[in-house]
C-alpha cells in the first residue's frame, strides 16, 4: 500500500489524491443518477399501473427500451451518437464541453435513465402488490389520482420493494465504473491509470477493490437503516429481516 | 335522497344489473340482501361511484349520476363507505387513517381534524388505540375505525357493504351496535348484510336481490314475516333454517 503515498509523475500529489479524486466522481455520479433513477422510475412505475390509455404502454416501451440494450452500449449512445442526431447547434455545444463534465453529463443521464427502467418495474410490482380496496377507499374517501398515489399506495409500495431497491442502490455505485469507456476518469479508470504509471498492478487494482466495498457496504447499511426505521407492524412482508 | 332508477351494468356478456329501480329517503336504513353473486355489493358500489353503470341514472342529493360521469368528487364527499375487508391504510395509525381525508381531501386544520377523528374514535369505543396501527387491531376494532373513518368526512349517506361478513362471530356485534347507534341517529344508510337480526329490528325496508335484479321491496317486519315473491320465500328458507 506504499504506492498510495508515492507521488505522482507529474509530481503535484500522491496517488491517494487520484483515489480520492477518482471516489468523489464514482459518488457523485452515483448518487446523481440515483436521484434521477427515482424521480423517473417512480413515475414511469406508476404510469405502467393505470387503469388504461396511453401511459401504461408508453411507461412498457419506456423500460422496455432501456434494460434491453446494454449498459455500454447506452453509454455510447449518449456520448457519441447523440450530439450527431440532435440540430446542430445543440450538438456542438455538448461536444464542446470541458472534460470532466463531457463524460459526467452523458454518463449521469444514461445511468439515472437505465435504473429508472429498473426501478419502475419494482414500483409497479409493489403498487400491484395491494390489495385492490386500497384504491377503492381511497376512491370513496374522495382522493383523486394524485393523492391516491402520493398518499396511499406509493407509501405502501415502496416499504414492500425497499429490499429490492437496495439492490439497486448497490448496483449503481458499481454500474459508474462504465463510464470510463467515455472518458470520466472515475474509480477504476484512476485504478488503470495509476497501473498505467506504475506498473504495480496488484496494488492499484487492490485498493479500488478494497474501496467498492466499503462503498457497497456503506450503501448496504444505509439502506437497511431506512428499512428499520419505516418498518411497521402492518407491512410485514416490506420489513427488514436480520 | 338517494333515487336509483333503470340502472343495469354487465360484465362483459354477464348482465350483474338489470333495470335496477330504488328510492332511499332521507334518515331511512335499508338493507339489500340476497343470495351471493345477485348484484348486492355491485349495486352499492354504484351509489358512489366506486362501479360504473351503463345505463339508467343514479341521484345522490343534487348529484346525478349517470354513465361515463367521472367527476365523482363532490359526491363522494356526501357518501361514506365501509367495506367488507376494512381497508384501513396499513402504514398509518389509527389516528391518520380517519384524519387523512379531512386533511388532504376537505383541507381542514390538522388540529380541527384531529379533535374530530378523537371524538369519532371514542364514539365507536376505540379511545385507547388511537397511535396503534391497524395490524394491531381485532377485525371489530379495525372495522371499527374504518366506520369512523369514513364519518369524519360528515358524509349524508353511508354505504355498508358486507361490514361483518369478515369478522370472528364474537366481533359481529361490537360493529352492529355503531351502526345500530347511527341508524338511531338518524343517518340515511344502505348495508349489504347477512345479519338478518339486524336487518329485522334496525332496518325500515329491505331490498331482496336475486340475479341481479331487485325482486322485491318490502318493510323489514313485511319482508320476514309475509315474503311476497317465491325466490324471497325460498331465500329466507334457506338462510333461517337454523
Amino acid at each position: 500500500m506504499s504506492l498510495l503515498f508515492e507521488t505522482t509523475p507529474d509530481g503535484v500529489g500522491r496517488y491517494i489524491d487520484w483515489i480520492w479524486s477518482g471516489l468523489a466522481w464514482t459518488l457523485s455520479l452515483a448518487s446523481g443518477a440515483w436521484i434521477i433513477a427515482l424521480v423517473v422510475g417512480t413515475l414511469v412505475g406508476v404510469a405502467r399501473t393505470l387503469p388504461g390509455g396511453i401511459w401504461p404502454r408508453l411507461g412498457r416501451v419506456y423500460v422496455e427500451t432501456f434494460r434491453n440494450i446494454p449498459l455500454l452500449v447506452q453509454m455510447f449512445f449518449w456520448y457519441f451518437v447523440l450530439p450527431e442526431i440532435l440540430p446542430a447547434r445543440l450538438g456542438l455545444a455538448i461536444k464542446q464541453m470541458d472534460p470532466p463534465w463531457s463524460g459526467f453529463v452523458p454518463a449521469l443521464v444514461c445511468l439515472g435513465l437505465v435504473t429508472a427502467a429498473r426501478i419502475a418495474e419494482q414500483v409497479r410490482a409493489g403498487v400491484q402488490a395491494l390489495p385492490t380496496g386500497q384504491r377503492a377507499a381511497a376512491s370513496a374517501l374522495g382522493f383523486g389520482r394524485g393523492g391516491m398515489y402520493r398518499l396511499i399506495l406509493l407509501p405502501q409500495a415502496f416499504r414492500i420493494i425497499l429490499p429490492t431497491l437496495t439492490n439497486e442502490f448497490m448496483t449503481i455505485f458499481k454500474n459508474t465504473s462504465v463510464a470510463l469507456t467515455i472518458g470520466l476518469v472515475e474509480l477504476t479508470a484512476t485504478a488503470r491509470e495509476i497501473n498505467e504509471n506504475t506498473f504495480r498492478t496488484f496494488e492499484a487494482y487492490g485498493v479500488v477493490t478494497l474501496v467498492y466495498l466499503v462503498i457497497a457496504l456503506l450503501a448496504w447499511s444505509l439502506m437497511y437503516w431506512i428499512e428499520r426505521s419505516v418498518q411497521l407492524p402492518s407491512l410485514v412482508s416490506g420489513s427488514a429481516r436480520k | 335522497m338517494i333515487s336509483i332508477s333503470h340502472v343495469s351494468k354487465s360484465y362483459g356478456s354477464f348482465q350483474v344489473l338489470k333495470d335496477c329501480n330504488a328510492e332511499v329517503a332521507r334518515g331511512e336504513v335499508v338493507v339489500i340482501c340476497g343470495p351471493s353473486g345477485s348484484g348486492k355489493s355491485t349495486l352499492i358500489k354504484t351509489v358512489n361511484g366506486l362501479e360504473s353503470i351503463d345505463a339508467g341514472e343514479i341521484k345522490v342529493g343534487d348529484f346525478l349520476l349517470a354513465p361515463r360521469v367521472t367527476h365523482m368528487a363532490a359526491l363522494r364527499r356526501s357518501v361514506g363507505m365501509v367495506f367488507q375487508s376494512f381497508e384501513l391504510f396499513p402504514h398509518l395509525s389509527v389516528l391518520s387513517n380517519v384524519t387523512i381525508a379531512q386533511t388532504k381531501v376537505l383541507k381542514r386544520p390538522k388540529a380541527v381534524a384531529e379533535e374530530k377523528a378523537r371524538a369519532l374514535l371514542a364514539r365507536v369505543g376505540l379511545s385507547a388505540h388511537i397511535a396503534k396501527y391497524p395490524a394491531q387491531l381485532s377485525g371489530g376494532q379495525q372495522q371499527r375505525v374504518a366506520i369512523a373513518r369514513a364519518l369524519a368526512l360528515d358524509p349524508e349517506v353511508m354505504l355498508f357493504d358486507e361490514p361483518t361478513s369478515a369478522l370472528d362471530p364474537e366481533m359481529v356485534n361490537e360493529v352492529l351496535d355503531v351502526m345500530t347507534s347511527l341508524a338511531k341517529q338518524g343517518m340515511t344508510m344502505i348495508c349489504v348484510t347477512h345479519e338478518m337480526g339486524f336487518a329485522r329490528n334496525v332496518a325500515n325496508r329491505v331490498l331482496f336481490m336475486d340475479g341481479g335484479e331487485i325482486v322485491e321491496t318490502a318493510g323489514a317486519a313485511k319482508f320476514f314475516n309475509a315474503p311476497a315473491s317465491e325466490r324471497a320465500k325460498a331465500f329466507l328458507a334457506r338462510i333461517l333454517k337454523h
